[in-house]
Formats: C-alpha cells, structure tokens, sequence
C-alpha cells in the first residue's frame, strides 16, 4: 500500500466520523460544525483527484460561504437540543437501508471504471472547466444562473409584502 | 527527493516565521506608531536593565509575558470545546494564506531552480479566498461559544460584514485576472514585469511617449480595482474604519469580550497576520509583487536604452528585497489608516459594501472587458 492510499483511508475514515457526527450531535452548532469538517475533509479529496478547482471552489462556496450562513440562522434562532427518535424514525431507518443497499450494490459490481483521471494536464484545471461552462454546457449554465435570479427577486417580494 | 522536501520545508520554515514576526512587529508599530500619530509616548513601562528599545521591550517581550502568564477564563456557561477551537482556527486561516504569495522570482543553486513560492498551485489566488472565507469562523464560532450578547451580536455582525466584503474582493480581482490572464499568483507577478508599451494597442499608440515607459503593474493597469480590492482587504481585518464585530464603543470588544491570556493573544496575532497577508495580496495583484522596474533576469535595462547587468544572485536579493519592502509599506499604511479615519456606522458600512462597491466592480469588470476585446 503507498503513501496517497494510506492517506485516503485515513481521510475516508475521518469523513465518515464527521459526517456521523453531523446527525447525532445533539447540540445544532456542534453539528454544523461537523458538517464544516466533512465539506473540508471532501474538498482534501478533490485536490487528490487532480481536481485543485473543485477542491478550492468547494471551500469558498460550501464552507466559507453557505455554512456561515447556515451558523447565522442558526445562532439568530438559537434552537432547544433535539430529542432523539421520534416519528420520523422508522421511514428514516427505511430510507438509510435503502441507500446503503444501493451503494453496497454498486460498489460490489465486479467491472472496474475507467481510470477518473484523464491523461491530460489541463484536467481539472480551470482553463478546462472554464471551456465546458461557457462552451458545451453555456445553456444549462446559463439557465441556472437565471433560475438563481428568480429566487433572489422571490426572497426580494417575499420579504417586502407586508408594507 | 530528500533535498525537495528539504527546500519545500524551509521554505515553508521561512514564510511562516517571516510573517508571525512581521505580525509580532506590527504590535509594537501599532502602538509606538499610534503614540506618534496622536502625540502621546505610547508604551514606554518595561525595560530591560534600563534598555527600553523606544517600546520593543514592552510590547515584544513584556506584554507576550503577561498575555501567556494571565489566567484563561472560559465562560462557565459557555461552551469549552468551541470556546478553544475559534481562535485556532482564527490564527490558522490568517498564516496558511500566505503560502501562495511568491516572494522573489526562481533563484538557481547549481542546476536546482527553486520557485521563490511556498505553494504554486494553478487556483492560487482563489486559494487565497478560500482561506481568507474560512476566517470569518474564529469570530462566528468563538462569539457564539463565549455565551455572552455581546460576543453574539460582534459574531453575527462579523459574519455580515465578511460575507458582504468577499463578494467585493472577488469581483475587484476578476479586472486583474482578465489583464494577466491567469489564476497563478507567480504568473501575475510575472506579468508585471513588461512594460506599458508592450501592451498598448495599435489606437492608443501615441500614448506611447507619455505612459509607455511604465512598468505595466496592476495599479496602472486596473486603478479602480486597487481603490475596491485595498478597501474591502482593509474591511476583511475588521480593524476601524470596519470594527464593528469589535465595537469598542457600544459591543465592549465584540467577538472576543471573553477572550483572556492567550487566546486572546492568538485573536490578536491573527489580526496582525490578516494586515500581512492583505499587504503581500495588494503588493502581488496590484505592485508588481516582487518586481523592480526594469530589472530582468540579468539586470536592469532601461527603456530608454542603456543597461547595467548583475548577478543571478544580486537580482534575486534585489526581488526579495522590494517585495519586503512594498509589504512592510502596506502594513504601515494599514494601521497610519486605522488611527487616522473615524470609524463607519453599522448601515453605512453595509450601504458601502452593497451599494457602492459591489456595483464599481461589475463596472470595472465591463469596462476592463471592452478595453481588452477593443485592443484586441
């Protein structure tokens, strides 16, 4: 085993504590927390798939940008320890199981993909990333980019109706 | 193998000392500088056999002492664990941001080129970002963990503010990106080396005898962008005229009212190494980063004809050295502006953010567009 599989198993083992952690932590913010770990453990990933753009975009945008949003509704709010259990707990065991199975399933599939990996330099980087944004996929980018639009001028309407 | 590793760890060593050290001079600036600045003596307590060192023994031995030796109070009701972590986290996003600031040009040692950079990384700047976004959780986490309302309410402000100001910082750099053309703080520094005639397009020609003989920087090349990326940097350190999440006059300290010994002093170093990287930021996007005029890689040509050549050596001392030079002079009109200017109310600094420098990007964003597809 060398060096860069040792360190994927420690990393793998890390995330799956943090992101354990973030659903039976009882304390919210303590869970947000965890949460910040998982999206920073996942980003270490990224940087080695050869993917430094992804790695650092999802720091800057899932973890420097959406978490503290998140803390700040959250700490605004400040809501009471969660009992464990309740209603919910049976159709979560159910959805749990169901995933899992899915996943066993496509992991034990004896066929080995395609090395993730591509053989050229520019892989990852954001020169490619920037030609399939704006060039094979300009329209689907574009229509997100609207979509987004329409919920800030939603948020806008919606939070100035009462006057 | 070995050896890599070797120069990697040393100059990882380097930065990292350079710029807690810069941090730890930057506390005795601050309060020597200030006392200049407002006539007063500033610290002058402590002294060392009767040597006081215009300060330094006060604020580079004494105050350290006392900050390490002082009780470290956590709140009772607070929380133990996070109370701890925020100002390790603080302290850590400050120093790791410069590991992709490059600090000379590559030095040659037998046939070794070694890049003047800790980290050269193809996203550089947007690490930069990354790092700097992840600071905002030393004062949101360490506000809410102090259980106090006034930690809370410097925390939640402090979170507004930095999120505001990122989005203005991001897009005052994309001018910058588009003239240079890549992401790689190294390659931006690199750019900087040529000079403005070698950019002027065919229609602006005959500015050539006017402006052609200046170095083409960032701050000839994206003035307006310097002006929006200085100030919202200015606001990323939280320090007046941005101190609201501190608040001395209505929050008692804000985020770190139940801060004592050291991890108060960790927020506080972190605040330093904040103004040090804004600096080492400014000095690569916008002042040639460790350019100096006219010197190439054999030495200096002048553009108006006219050269005095130099050592592989002597060239890369001189590019260490003006790099320094330029940082250490940003720190210093960092905090000649904190003592200088009054602070900005709470609506005014978010009016700035949203409604004057968020739109002044875009436009330079634009304008920098068509100048580009114009020359062309």
């Amino acid at each position: 085993m060398d060096a860069s599989t040792l360190i994927f198993f420690a990393l793998a083992a890390l995330l799956v504590v943090s992101s354990l952690l973030v659903v039976l932590l009882p304390n919210v913010v303590h869970g947000a927390m965890a949460l910040i770990a998982a999206l920073l453990l996942i980003s270490i990933f990224f940087v080695m798939l050869q993917a430094p753009m992804v790695g650092v975009l999802q720091v800057l945008v899932y973890a420097g940008a959406i978490m503290v949003l998140f803390l700040f509704v959250i700490m605004f709010l400040n809501p009471a320890r969660q009992p464990r259990g309740g209603a919910w707990l049976g159709f979560s065991v159910l959805l749990a199981l169901l995933l899992g199975g899915g996943l066993a399933a496509m992991l034990t599939k004896t066929e080995t993909a395609a090395d993730p990996v591509a053989a050229t330099d520019l892989f990852g980087s954001p020169e490619m990333l920037a030609k399939s944004l704006f060039g094979d996929f300009v329209l689907p980018f574009e229509i997100a980019s609207v979509l987004l639009l329409v919920a800030i001028v939603g948020a806008v309407v919606l939070a100035k109706r009462e006057r | 193998m070995i050896v890599d590793l070797a120069i990697i760890a040393t100059k990882a060593f380097l930065v990292l000392f350079m710029v807690l050290n810069l941090a730890g001079v930057l506390g005795w600036i601050e309060r020597k500088g200030s006392a200049l600045i407002q006539d007063r003596i500033g610290a002058n307590r402590a002294s060392i056999f009767g040597f006081a060192g215009m300060g330094l023994v006060n604020t580079l031995i004494a105050d350290p002492l006392k900050f390490l030796t002082k009780e470290d109070f956590i709140p009772p009701a607070g929380d133990k664990f996070l109370h701890t972590l925020a100002p390790c986290m603080a302290l850590f996003t400050a120093l790791v941001t410069f590991a992709v600031i490059p600090f000379g040009d590559v030095l040659n040692i037998g046939d070794r080129t070694i890049n003047l950079q800790v980290a050269n990384i193809n996203v550089g700047i947007l690490y930069a970002f990354a790092m700097g976004s992840l600071g905002v959780y030393g004062i949101v986490i360490g506000a809410w963990a102090s259980n106090n309302k006034f930690s809370l309410l410097g925390g939640v402000r402090g979170s507004a503010q930095m999120i505001s100001y990122e989005i203005a910082m991001g897009l005052s750099v994309i001018g910058v990106l588009m003239v240079y053309g890549t992401l790689e703080l190294q390659e931006i520094a690199r750019g900087q080396g040529l000079l403005m005639r070698d950019l002027l397009p065919q229609w602006l020609a005959f500015l050539q005898p006017l402006i052609g003989w200046l170095p083409a920087w960032g701050i000839f090349l994206q003035p307006l962008g310097f002006l929006l990326f200085f100030t919202s940097a200015v606001a990323e350190t939280k320090r007046i005229p941005f101190d609201l999440p501190e608040g001395e006059s209505e929050l008692v300290a804000g985020y770190h009212v139940e801060y004592s010994g050291g991890k108060f002093l960790m927020f506080f170093a972190s605040e330093f190494a904040e103004i040090v990287t804004a600096a080492g930021l400014v000095t690569t996007l916008f002042f040639g980063g460790w350019q100096v005029p006219y010197l190439m890689r054999d030495g200096f040509h002048s553009p108006w004809g006219g050269q005095w050549l130099l050592s592989h050596y002597a060239v890369v001392g001189l590019q260490v050295g003006a790099f320094t030079l330029k940082v250490l002079f940003f720190c210093w009109l960092q905090i000649l502006l904190r003592w200088s200017v009054p602070r900005f109310r709470y609506d005014q600094v978010m009016r700035l953010g949203w409604k004057m420098m968020l739109p002044l990007a875009l436009l330079n964003v634009m304008v920098t567009a068509v100048i580009i597809l114009a020359a062309q």
